[in-house]
């Protein structure tokens, strides 16, 4: 299972990359795997404003419908067409391509509240 | 509820396969072993295999057997040949649907049901109170291991594991030398035959259908295909408030043959006409997975009914669904919309099939 060292976790199986003030958002290689085959992704509309655990996005696979959460609090700024066009990007390429949206943050300490990579391989085992 | 699952006979293979298992009506089964998708495309262009050792068996025999079915079943018993085999329904005495099922004649006076794992109980309940003198109803199912290889490729899938034997014509049943029985029937569209084998055996010959080519599939490949066809899920599709001809399959049921068991509402309903009618819907674009209880409105954004099944058709590429819809909205080509969270996907009414599979033989 890939699991970055250089990004951050939720319980939720959500990864954080925190870059200037922005926190690009998506979901994790194990939880591609546990959804299988992606198949819709619903993206949240830019500037909506968001508390951290707020459902941001909806990834689907034939069976059944799962809420993203963002981890971070703050403004939609980014939102990933390419992902709506191509949901299979978030089983091919789940850190990279597969992205699901981005967040100008409010508060970038929140980030020490998320889990680091051994926490959250930890959650899985 | 938290009642103890019951296993198939095939469970071993399925951990085996790398099965995702999950509960199912009762039991234990396998929804997927890694992509629903792939696995839907299997059967569409080559063969997969799916675990239906959950369906029940039951035999019905003696002298009196093909008049009682008569009047237990919907449609015509008394044109089922030896060896053949026909979609029938179960009704309550309001018409309502209790099972949908196949009924076989294996012989002059022996008949095999294949019924629906969650409705098991209720069907021999319902027939053992309806029983005849000169019947015999056997509940069997808990001997059998039963499998459904389907696909284009199945009879060759067939040919090579069983190569002295061979496949009964469409929708037909064979008893095989060594205790199997093969019927060529499934849930898919695609040509096929569902395979039973005494438990303890299931597994070599589940092996070797799929050391012979055919895709391990589980009820998730299952339901999309079956969907597809426009075939209905008992649970979803049919339900005892809703009658056969209300779901559109009244060509399953002879109004003529003489008394049944909700043959009375029937055919009030077809002299007085339906309100409602099973109708399958298509999103005209891409959207949301439509889903089973996700509202339909109309063009003017009023509920008129609810979606029975959905599912984002892997062959079509879109929404496909069906629902129960009042008769004025039923014609193909009716402008509706299915809504999923608030937003709302432009579908019309469709005939069913949604896919049409290539042509199968005869």
């Amino acid at each position: 299972m890939n699991i970055p060292a250089d990004l951050r976790y939720t319980k939720s199986h959500e990864w954080v990359r925190l870059e200037d003030g922005v926190a690009t958002v998506g979901i994790t290689d194990h939880a591609q795997a546990e959804l299988t085959d992606v198949v819709f992704v619903e993206l949240p509309e830019l500037g909506r404003e968001l508390d951290a655990g707020d459902p941001a996005a909806v990834v689907e696979s034939v069976k059944a419908a799962s809420d993203i959460y963002t981890p971070l609090a703050g403004e939609i700024v980014a939102a990933n067409d390419a992902v709506e066009a191509d949901p299979a990007l978030i089983n091919t390429d789940p850190y990279g391509e597969g992205w699901i949206f981005k967040v100008k943050v409010r508060d970038p300490a929140q980030l020490e509240s998320l889990l680091d990579a051994a926490g959250y391989e930890g959650q899985i085992a | 509820m938290s009642e103890e699952l019951k296993r198939s006979p095939l469970h071993a293979v399925h951990e085996e396969l790398g099965g995702r298992m999950v509960p199912f009506a009762g039991w234990e089964m396998p929804v997927m072993y890694g992509s629903i998708l792939r696995e839907h495309q299997a059967v569409r262009e080559h063969a997969g295999i799916f675990d239906i050792s959950h369906m029940g068996q039951l035999w019905a025999s003696g002298p009196r057997a093909a008049a009682w079915l008569e009047r237990m079943l919907t449609n015509r018993v008394a044109k089922l040949e030896v060896g053949r085999g026909q979609y029938t329904f179960l009704l309550n005495g309001a018409g309502g649907v209790i099972d949908d099922l196949i009924l076989y004649r294996s012989g002059d006076e022996e008949f095999l049901l294949i019924v629906n794992a969650a409705c098991i109980e209720a069907d021999v309940a319902w027939l053992r109170e309806h029983l005849d003198d000169g019947v015999e109803l056997v509940d069997d199912s808990a001997r059998w291991a039963a499998m459904a290889v389907q696909g284009p490729e199945s009879a060759a899938v067939f040919a090579a594991v069983r190569p002295g034997d061979e496949l009964p014509p469409r929708n037909g049943i064979a008893r095989l030398g060594d205790g199997c029985v093969v019927c060529r029937t499934g849930y898919t569209g695609e040509d096929g035959f569902e395979f039973l084998a005494p438990a303890a055996e299931g597994e070599r010959w589940f092996r070797g259908f799929v050391g012979a080519g055919a895709a391990a599939c589980g009820l998730g490949a299952r339901d999309s295909l079956r969907l597809e066809m426009g075939y209905p899920l008992n649970g979803s599709d049919l339900t005892p408030e809703r009658t056969p001809l209300e779901a559109g399959l009244g060509f399953f049921v002879d109004l003529e043959k003489g008394d049944f068991s909700g043959r009375e509402v029937l055919a009030r309903q077809k002299q007085d006409g339906l309100a409602e009618k099973l109708c399958g819907l298509a999103y005209l674009d891409k959207g949301a997975p439509p889903r089973a209880h996700q509202p339909v409105v109309d063009e003017a954004g009023g509920v008129v009914g609810e979606l029975s099944s959905g599912v984002l058709s892997p062959s079509l590429g879109k929404g496909i669904g069906m629902a129960y819809l009042p008769l004025a909205l039923a014609r193909p080509g009716t402008r509706l919309a299915v809504e999923v969270r608030g937003r709302r996907f432009p579908a019309e009414v469709v005939k069913k099939p949604f896919y049409k599979p290539a042509a199968k033989p005869a």
